[in-house]
């Protein structure tokens, strides 16, 4: 991987400025925690680095900062908005993706890392003339969803929950959908919206 | 999130090269290393991202050991059938811990080495901690929460406790991690990995600068056929123990010959209870055997005010997990 000196892209929003802001630590004055950074100057924010991204089957090339989660690159530099912030720090499943098949917390994974992955988000489901992902289909037939913050997130875990092979049974699939919190408490949709995918009631 | 710099080297020598130098930290997974970066408790110069160490990748399930790469991902393992069958404790420990999606990004090399979930270490708002920032004191031993702390293990400089469960099981039986660094490769004991806080509680394990684990070792035993995590969190899933028991048990007959026990969401780094394994051995496996080596397994607790709990749950889950391990000993399960 190159660094480059070009100027950062603009286009970056004031929510991924506030989000990666580390003057908090540094401001309180904390010395000795892991790294000691706290002594050093801050590196230039304009160091940027280009990745490839496959996202939902296009190749994408673009500039970001090492510090840059994959939410983030998604949204606020792709565009690509359907991923949606929660918590932030990987408790809640609302950033889920599949990150080369694998279902994970974009907000956990730095941008760099994922150089040359193969990434699907909630966009890259419907098919090229609109007709929704049979997991779609099962939210909005089950209802499963309410004010539909998490859901993106949601049906993405859940696809990767029945390829797995975890939805056995709605216990399974409860444990195996854990690490998506919905607030409105959409649960037991949830569940029956995976059981129908499961069984081939949709697509 | 401060910036920093990065690198992602394709040979371990680059790795170790880059990982030596004031600042570096070694990134796998990273499910730890940037929610910790996020809310500003660590901040690192650079960060040595080692997931292109494709040697590392794999694990594998013989007859004699069972060896683990450092970059092998939680879910693969935790998920693995024949590996439930060895070493049913391994793969328990893994898939009752996080979520599926950090399971499938966190690494067992960094697994082994997450941080502790101590609310005071966690926010950089309270200026005491002396894992933190050594010398500051510890915001904990007065604080409020108790429920994530240390009742065995910890000092008056930090009570903060060890919270994975793959540790428990690793520590239970034997385990072994290999390492390379700056002094070349060395296989160090599970069981020596971590430090207790002592007086320099930022001193968590004996690593040195630079040194990647890169792998682990798990000796195959009659016990590790017929063991068990058992796990007690404040949900069902999702949670990180209030008390947990890795356990195992290899009987001739009615009597024990073996007992592994090993208990999570209580000590300050992995905690293998001896004491409580030798009180079986030898003798029967019973409700009443059970219970009073989970009673010997909290002999020496110190419980914070409002942790008093996790002395009587902590001896029922050690009970509870003999049980089953005796069940599955003995072709009952």
């Amino acid at each position: 991987m190159t660094k480059s000196s070009k100027p950062p892209k603009p286009g970056l929003s004031r929510r991924s400025f506030l989000g990666s802001s580390g003057a908090v630590g540094a401001a309180m004055g904390l010395a000795g925690s892991k790294a000691q950074a706290q002594d050093a100057p801050e590196l230039a924010a304009q160091e940027q680095r280009h990745i490839s991204l496959t996202v939902n089957g296009q190749r994408r090339t673009l500039g970001v900062e090492p510090r840059t989660t994959l939410v983030e690159a998604l949204r606020d530099v792709l565009g690509l908005t359907g991923t949606k912030i929660g918590c932030n720090q990987g408790q809640c499943g609302a950033c889920t993706v599949l990150l080369d098949g694998r279902r994970i917390n974009s907000c956990l994974t730095l941008a760099v890392t994922a150089d040359g992955a193969d990434v699907v988000t909630v966009e890259g489901l419907a098919d090229p003339t609109g007709n929704l992902h049979p997991m779609q289909q099962a939210f909005a037939e089950n209802d499963a969803f309410q004010c539909g913050y998490c859901t993106p997130g949601q049906i993405l875990s859940a696809i990767a929950c029945i390829d797995e092979g975890h939805a056995g049974d709605a216990a399974e699939i409860r444990e195996y959908m854990s690490g998506n919190l919905c607030r409105c408490g959409a649960y037991p949709n949830i569940v029956a919206a995976v059981e129908a995918v499961r069984d081939g009631q949709e697509g | 999130m401060r910036n920093f710099d990065y690198h992602r080297p394709t040979d371990i020598a680059a790795a170790i090269e880059a990982a030596r130098a004031d600042g570096a930290e070694i990134l796998a997974g990273g499910t730890t290393m940037v929610d910790l970066m996020k809310i500003g408790v660590w901040e690192p110069q650079a960060l040595v991202d080692i997931t292109s160490l494709s040697e590392l990748e794999g694990y594998d399930v013989g007859s004699d050991r069972i060896t683990f790469g450092a970059l092998a991902r939680m879910a693969e393992v935790g998920d693995d059938d024949a590996l439930k069958t060895a070493a049913p404790v391994l793969t328990e420990s893994l898939w009752k811990a996080a979520s599926p999606q950090l399971r499938h990004a966190a690494r067992l090399g960094g697994n082994i080495l997450q941080q502790t979930r101590c609310p005071y270490f966690r926010d950089t708002a309270y200026a005491q901690c002396n894992k933190r920032n050594p010398g500051s004191g510890c915001a904990a031993l007065d604080g409020g929460e108790t429920n994530l702390h240390a009742i065995l293990g910890g000092s008056d400089a930090c009570v903060a406790m060890y919270p994975g469960d793959f540790a428990q099981a690793l520590v239970a039986f034997d385990a072994e991690v290999t390492t390379k660094g700056p002094g070349g490769a060395r296989t160090i004991p599970f069981a020596d990995l971590h430090v207790l806080p002592g007086d320099t509680p930022h001193i968590e394990t004996i690593l040195n600068r630079g040194e990647i684990v890169t792998g682990i070792t798990v000796p195959v035993t009659g016990a590790l056929k017929a063991s068990h995590y058992l796990k007690a969190r404040d949900r069902e899933s999702y949670a990180f123990a209030s008390a947990s028991a890795a356990v195992g048990l290899d009987m001739d007959g009615d009597t024990v010959r073996d007992a592994r026990i090993a208990i999570g969401g209580v000590a300050a780094v992995p905690w293998r209870a001896r004491a409580a394994e030798d009180s079986l051995k030898g003798g029967p496996l019973t409700e009443e055997t059970a219970r009073e080596a989970g009673r010997i397994a909290f002999a020496d607790a110190v419980p914070l005010e409002g942790s008093e709990y996790k002395i009587k749950l902590g001896a029922d889950v050690v009970a509870g997990a003999l049980m089953t391990a005796h069940a599955r000993a003995t072709g009952g399960e």
